[in-house]
């Protein structure tokens, strides 16, 4: 479990990225902070690993103040994925994969094992395992962080926007991809994004925000959509734009959705 | 040619006195410059002055240099210590700053990612920074050996034996075929040892030539 209580954030400079969030993320819940830049997202997340102090309030995890962990350990405590991977360019994929049982004291042989195992798990062949990121696709990349991620088990999940850099079709395969590792593993889940859809389809819950991480609406992407809070949330999941509004049309004899500007989406079964 | 002939166990024992300025002073150069180069690159207030203070050490003529350092460390004054020691101060003064470019030009997000899945300060500078920063601090090892090699023919003019001492002597009695073969030794020596670096750094950096020409996958 993950809490935040009236964390702020303020830059020296007087920027404010965070005025006063608070958000409890239950354990085993993937939890999806969805906001535009500038909306203090990433910061939020960056407070769970240490990455960022905050400079008010306090951030738990199973009700231990991270401000009193080391932040080393902690931060091989909790896997993190990033957008573009993050990987290390100058090492292996299998290397990439086991970067934190290496530094935490494994074996090198115990390491690769667990390297190989995770690949498979994350849909890589194990014939990667020797190849340098730089000779993987983007998609191929963020499995191997995932994967990384994953490495020594850790409860907690972060990611940061990670499959922002691929393109739709691949990026649709990955969000399967969690959805399938997540039904399996159960990780308490804090992903960042400014996708509303891959919001919608990951989030067990989902926290719409404003500029300085003020909460806009939370609730499931069904209460999101059905009730939006006001006219910013509105706005933004594109209720607005008639995006998100169907109607039925008949065509060969079937009912297909179709959104008020005409755009088929879908087959009513 | 006929002067090599008659000479040749000579010009080996300079060649060897010449490697054994030489190896120790580029070695001291970068073991010394890998640490004064991560301080400036941490602490920029300090790398300013550190790096304007190599400049200027770099400006200082090789002959004051070498009377000025025995009187400075106590070394005498016709030694290999004292030649070693001045072609170091060079050595210093050209690496830091290529340590200093080769940690700046680290990629920040390669940084950010391997702090925040828990490299400690150490394991940064051991697993990241410093590998990812070899290319750089390879290319100014290159630049000091092959300098290093020219520069240890000026030991010579106070007397301590290298390739160098082929070119005073072959000047002062007029043989030029001795200078020739001093200059032609110590470039061949200087190419050698730049190649071998070359190499060094392709078995050291096994990424970059992967990348350059393994197979490129375009599907996931």
């Amino acid at each position: 479990m993950i809490e935040f209580e009236h964390v702020a954030k303020h830059y020296p400079d007087g920027t404010v990225a965070v005025r006063d969030f608070s958000l409890t993320v239950p354990s085993h819940r993937c939890v999806v902070l969805l906001g535009s830049s500038g909306s203090g997202k990433t910061t939020l997340l960056r407070m769970v690993n240490r990455m960022v102090d905050p400079t008010g309030g306090r951030v738990l995890i199973d009700d231990a103040d991270v401000r009193d962990s080391d932040p080393v350990a902690l931060r091989r405590s909790i896997g993190y994925v990033l957008q573009s991977g993050g990987l290390l360019p100058h090492r292996t994929v299998a290397d990439n994969v086991a970067t934190v049982p290496l530094l935490t004291g494994a074996t090198r042989r115990a390491a690769r094992s667990r390297a190989l195992e995770l690949l498979g798990r994350v849909g890589l062949d194990e014939s990667l395992a020797q190849r340098y990121p730089a000779q993987l696709s983007g998609g191929q990349q963020q499995r191997v962080g995932v994967a990384r991620a994953l490495a020594a088990d850790p409860n907690i999940l972060l990611m940061d926007e990670p499959f922002g850099a691929v393109d739709p079709l691949v990026r649709r395969e990955l969000q399967d991809e969690l959805l399938r590792l997540q039904s399996d593993l159960g990780k308490t889940i804090l992903f960042v994004t400014h996708d509303v859809d891959e919001a919608f389809r990951l989030g067990d819950e989902v926290i719409v925000l404003r500029p300085q991480a003020e909460i806009a609406q939370r609730g499931t992407s069904v209460e999101i959509l059905a009730q939006p809070a006001d006219d910013f949330v509105r706005g933004f999941i594109g209720a607005d734009r008639g995006r998100r509004s169907l109607r039925l049309a008949t065509s060969g004899g079937r009912q297909v959705a179709v959104d008020l500007e005409g755009h088929a989406v879908g087959i009513l079964e | 040619m006929t002067w090599l002939t008659g000479n040749w166990p000579q010009v080996l024992e300079l060649l060897v006195g010449h490697l054994v300025l030489t190896v120790p002073a580029v070695g001291l150069s970068v073991l010394l410059a890998l640490p004064l180069g991560r301080l400036a690159w941490r602490l920029p207030r300090v790398g300013g002055p550190l790096l304007a203070a190599a400049t200027l050490l770099y400006a200082v003529p090789a002959l004051p240099l070498l009377i000025v350092i025995p009187v400075l460390i106590g070394t005498p004054l016709r030694s290999s210590a004292t030649m070693i020691a001045a072609l170091t101060v060079y050595g210093v003064a050209l690496l830091v700053r290529s340590v200093v470019d080769g940690f700046g030009a680290v990629d920040r997000g390669v940084r950010d990612a391997a702090v925040a899945v828990g490299h400690s300060p150490t394991g940064m500078l051991w697993r990241v920074d410093l590998p990812l920063a070899l290319p750089v601090i390879l290319a100014g090892v290159r630049v000091v050996t092959v300098s290093t090699v020219g520069l240890v023919t000026i030991g010579a003019l106070i007397g301590v034996p290298s390739l160098g001492s082929l070119l005073t002597d072959g000047f002062q009695r007029g043989i030029v075929a001795e200078v020739v073969t001093g200059v032609v030794v110590t470039v061949a020596l200087a190419l050698i040892l730049d190649a071998a670096l070359v190499l060094a750094g392709k078995a050291l950096t096994p990424w970059a030539a992967r990348r350059a020409r393994g197979p490129v996958v375009v599907s996931r």
